[in-house]
């Protein structure tokens, strides 16, 4: 019995030997594997010399790989549309995170060996909030587009102080929305005056924006009637709309991703509950969701930088860009990508930067620009950072009406 | 009557997590092992329906023996691949490589149909029935559902108590070694065990996605468990436990969202579990086994 | 020779051998780790991959002791993580002033981590281990729910007036000077990364000297003999539930620390990280290294840790390749015929040995 015990062991060691060296050489060549199936199919292609390293790293599997993938596809294509035009070029890769905190940390490793210049940080919050010291560490620039929350940018965030210096938000900080939000819902009292809510008691954003709301509410004259939860992957939300109803709630605010907010449509719906749906950028991807029946979202309020419906030039190739290269229809998450890399673009051109200089050097020069300059892109223009690395552009409140999103005027 | 909804809420939900926990208990009974990867076959079964009706347009009906039709392929195909190789492992090994096998169905349809939301099409009228003036509604998909899982558990101990396979079956699960000697082929018996449990997966996935409509790659996992635990629930390797079991969680679960706290509605869930493991050690309707010294 | 076997002799002998060579794993493993770092030749990505590495092993040899030695399926171990680590982020947030050393106060996280977790061990231990089989798996599969739901509940925060907790609702106004420790589902940011490799070397070789005393111990017979035939263990005076709660204390207990020392790893730790899918993940590293094999569990702990990043350059299908080896690796280790095979080989391999090995008896 122990020998063969004994034997396994050894089968696994020599198994672990084995696989120890392949890395080994699997190190230095790695990057090279990616370009080289990067070719073959749509993704990253410009390895030539003079290229600034950008990486990045999301949920590229698992239950938050929609958000993982939306940014990697989006951030391809800009990648693509900027090494065309010459000037600055990029090489971009994309490692897998899982959401998980201790996979971001092993993806951005995985990066540095890489050799990354630049960074998209993350794609989520908390996997963004244990990377962002290393960032800070080793002085390399990352502006995220889709983590909102503000334990990315601030060590500490009792007294929101002591902020990484270095990382950047291409979308609102959660307290922002949850803010903008109170303000739109307080100064349009047509909508109604008794909310409920119905947030994601296990997300950072949801959590974030609701946390605010309800401070900020108070202070403006709003009734906060009814506050449900849910965390995982529930999706049974009967209690929670019959106790909003129950509360006499005129306006049910959900300051949550499309997928539930969806199911949250259908289930009022069936029980004849139709409240002001209000929503804010997380609800952006509704419209396009396969098999949606659009007629369920009629009349849903939403603040968001973003739409992939709007008809200025620049939102309308992006949108048919990325539906010919990868069949969605791109939502917020992709929409923030696509601006961070164009944003990072811009801010590298402007400070004369070159791909031989290293990560460091290339962070003093983009945090000096990022500080500085104005932006214009698909989520907003004339946009501005502070120099914690806070964005500021303007939400837009939308109605959807009849299948699309119509701009309501103040 | 607030009370009266929630119970009927919490019965459609235990109606669906019952239904998952056949297949489970199922598997279990005979095989001796936990499928972790039922929840996945589910997950297929609710792609291949959505497809059906959606890129199709095909009928419901159609789309529901297509979907139960596949999963019943791919349960075998997993079993005889997978789990076979296994027969005479320990069922802790049996029990990673079902692991390995949900992750497997998890990546491989997140790379062929894209970790893109779907929204699974409105299969059932909505609408409800009306009871006590209007005070009382009960949509008719809850109905629905709960008829469903009602036929199919009566099919179930019909098929199991009436017809030689399941008399084959009963054998097999009492005793394999018994039944081989009395001439039943149990490795059959599995193959048809794993094919019976995967072909009702398919049935629960339409059942599930009709009332909670969003499609993911990832939308077997949280039912799973939560299936696993009605069937332990209930007494695992019995049938009409696992449907007890089923139904108890769902209440459990809607009364503890709607009284106490939605925070900590799955720590009551599993609070009452564990009470009620303690009163009775081997589930609602479990058998105890005696003791072989 | 009979009884003059040299101590060198004495630790390879059949009953110490595996016991030996897990300690050499580490230590040479640890050794060879230490010089590549020292020269700069190890890559970032391994480099991040060792403090979690060590927490994982730590919590499988406790896990193997429960699962392998004493036979009680738990698939709960995350939640005994899960409470050691924010047990071990509140004591080093709230000791960071008092005592300026992070070694220090990492050992006294950990202490403390698994000294929580053992004792929850043991208050859980009396229902669960009154059951048994899959029911006994499923209780401890909702222990480790329920623990995740109440700290995913839970808001601790520190000022000059001491600990302050809140629980469902965030109602905490902390003085000036105060921080946030554990906030509920947002878990705990800003902690201070002051986890080592050599501690968790060190944590490794210490639950090593307490799995193996245990199992070579009087108890560690006695929970063996409960798990191949509990009637009979009961029929000569041993005391059942004693002994299952020893191991199970103990694999709590370990759990418990290894949790502190990931806490304490990343600033940023959330409960959610601490779910079923966690404790499925380290009972795959102790079946995979074969039950009761605590060699077999260090090494499967490093193999599958390191193969998801190593399949880093497949993209997106890592993780359906992942699960394909994985397949495999458990139908191959299971196959008659690969069985043979390998014993054939181990027996041209150690010829010699063996000759000694019987010689020397």
């Amino acid at each position: 019995m122990k020998f063969e015990k004994m034997l396994k062991g050894g089968l696994a060691a020599v198994m672990a030997m084995s696989l120890v060296a392949c890395s080994g050489s699997s190190d230095s060549s790695a990057p090279a594997a990616d370009t080289s199936t990067g070719s073959d199919t749509t993704e990253t292609t410009v390895a030539a010399a003079g290229a600034f390293k950008l990486g990045g790293s999301g949920p590229l599997t698992g239950g938050a790989s929609v958000y993982g993938q939306a940014v990697k596809n989006a951030a391809e294509l800009a990648v693509e549309e900027i090494n065309a035009k010459g000037g600055v070029q990029f090489e971009f890769v994309m490692e897998d995170d899982e959401h998980d905190t201790e996979k971001a940390v092993n993806a951005y490793a995985a990066l540095k060996d890489w050799g990354m210049q630049v960074s998209l940080l993350t794609v989520t919050s908390a996997p963004g909030a244990a990377v962002a010291p290393l960032y800070k560490e080793d002085s390399t620039f990352a502006l995220t587009p889709s983590g909102s929350s503000l334990a990315i940018i601030y060590a500490d965030l009792i007294n929101l102080a002591d902020p990484y210096g270095n990382v950047f938000q291409m979308c609102f900080t959660d307290p922002n929305q949850g803010v903008a939000s109170a303000d739109y819902l307080s100064t349009h009292t047509n909508l109604g005056s008794k909310v409920a809510i119905i947030y994601k008691n296990d997300d950072n954003y949801s959590t974030g924006i609701y946390e605010k709301f309800v401070n900020e509410a108070a202070d403006k004259g709003l009734e906060v009637v009814y506050a449900g939860t849910f965390a995982g992957e529930d999706n049974d939300f009967n209690v929670q709309l019959s106790q909003a109803q129950a509360n006499g709630a005129d306006i049910l605010f959900l300051p949550i991703y499309y997928q539930p907010a969806s199911t949250i449509l259908k289930q009022a719906k069936d029980m004849d509950y139709a409240p002001t749906f209000f929503g804010v950028d997380g609800m952006d991807g509704i419209l396009a969701m396969e098999g949606f029946d659009t007629s369920l979202a009629e009349g849903v309020y939403l603040l968001t930088p973003f739409s992939a419906d709007a008809s200025d030039d620049l939102t309308k190739n992006f949108v048919s860009n990325y539906q010919n290269n990868y069949g969605d229809t791109p939502n917020q998450f992709a929409a923030d990508a696509y601006d961070c890399v164009y944003a990072i673009a811009q801010a590298l051109e402007a400070s004369g930067a070159t791909a031989d200089m290293s990560a460091a050097e290339i962070n003093d020069l983009l945090v000096e620009q990022f500080t500085s300059m104005t932006f214009n892109g698909l989520t907003g223009t004339d946009v501005t950072w502070n120099t914690n690395g806070e964005v500021s552009k303007a939400p837009k409140a939308v109605i959807i009406e009849n299948g699309v999103y119509v701009g309501v005027e103040d | 009557m607030a009370f009266l909804s929630y119970l009927i809420n919490g019965l459609s939900l235990g109606s669906v997590y019952a239904i998952i926990a056949l297949g489970y208990t199922m598997v279990y009974g005979i095989a001796k092992m936990l499928n972790f990867a039922h929840g996945d076959i589910m997950m297929v079964g609710a792609f291949v329906a959505f497809f059906a009706l959606n890129s199709f347009g095909l009928p419901v009906v159609v789309s529901v023996i297509l979907s139960m039709l596949a999963t019943t392929c791919l349960g075998v195909v997993i079993e005889r691949l997978a789990y076979k190789p296994l027969r005479q492992a320990s069922s802790l090994s049996v029990l990673i490589t079902a692991i390995g096998v949900s992750y497997f169905l998890q990546n491989g349809a997140q790379l062929l149909w894209s970790s893109s939301t779907k929204v699974f099409p409105s299969i059932i009228a909505s609408g409800s029935l009306r009871l006590f003036g209007g005070a009382l509604s009960i949509s008719y998909l809850t109905l629905v559902t709960i008829t469903a899982c009602i036929a199919v558990m009566v099919c179930l101990t019909l098929f199991i108590n009436k017809t030689k396979t399941g008399m084959a079956m009963r054998a097999c699960s009492e005793d394999k070694g018994a039944a081989t000697l009395m001439g039943i082929n149990v490795n059959r018996i599995i193959s048809i065990t794993f094919a019976i449990g995967s072909g009702i997966a398919a049935l629960a996935a339409v059942l599930l996605c009709a009332t909670y409509p969003t499609l993911s790659p990832t939308l077997g996992s949280m039912p799973g468990i939560k299936a696993f635990t009605a069937a332990v629930f209930g007494g695992i390797g019995s049938i009409p436990g696992a449907f007890l079991g089923g139904l108890m969680l769902g209440v459990i679960e809607i009364l503890a969202k709607a009284y106490v706290s939605t925070q900590l509605s799955d720590a009551i869930v599993f609070a009452v579990l564990i009470i009620v493991l303690l009163i009775k050690p081997t589930g609602l309707l479990g058998k105890k086994l005696s003791e072989k010294v | 020779m009979k009884n003059k076997k040299s101590f060198v002799g004495n630790l390879f002998s059949r009953t110490y051998r595996s016991r030996t060579i897990s300690f050499l794993i580490i230590i040479v493993g640890y050794i060879l780790i230490e010089l590549l770092l020292k020269t700069g030749n190890l890559s970032s990505m391994f480099q991040s991959l060792l403090v979690p590495v060590t927490c994982y092993i730590v919590a499988a040899l406790g896990l193997n002791l429960n699962v392998g030695v004493s036979g009680e399926l738990n698939l709960g171990q995350a939640g005994f993580m899960s409470l050691g680590a924010f047990m071990g982020i509140c004591v080093s947030g709230a000791l960071s002033s008092a005592i300026p050393n992070g070694l220090i106060r990492l050992v006294i996280a950990i202490v403390l981590g698994a000294l929580i977790a053992s004792v929850l061990g043991f208050v859980i231990g009396v229902p669960v281990l009154k059951l048994q089989g899959d029911y006994l798996a499923i209780v401890t599969l909702a222990f480790g729910e329920i623990i995740k739901s109440l700290i995913n509940n839970m808001y601790v925060g520190i000022d000059p007036n001491g600990f302050q907790f809140s629980f469902v609702e965030n109602k905490l106004s902390l003085a000036p000077g105060g921080k946030m420790l554990i906030s509920g589902p947002m878990g705990a940011t800003g902690t201070n990364r002051i986890a080592t490799f050599s501690v968790g070397v060190v944590l490794i070789l210490i639950a090593l000297v307490i799995v193996y005393n245990l199992i070579y111990s009087r108890s560690g017979r006695a929970i063996q003999a409960c798990r191949d035939n509990r009637i009979a263990a009961e029929s000569v005076g041993i005391h059942v539930a004693n002994t299952k709660m020893l191991a199970f204390v103990v694999s709590a207990g370990l759990a418990g620390a290894a949790g502190a020392l990931y806490g304490l790893n990343y600033s940023t730790l959330i409960p959610a990280k601490f779910d079923f899918n966690l404790s499925i993940l380290i009972l795959v590293y102790v079946v995979l290294g074969g039950l009761g094999n605590m060699t077999g569990t260090i090494i499967s702990t490093i193999v599958l840790v390191l193969l998801p990043e190593l399949l880093r350059g497949l993209q997106d299908y890592r993780m359906l390749i992942y699960a394909v080896i994985l397949i495999v690796m458990m139908i191959l280790s299971n196959n008659e015929k690969v069985k043979n095979l390998l014993s054939l080989l181990h027996q041209k391999l150690s010829f010699g040995k063996t000759k000694e090995a019987e010689a020397n008896e």
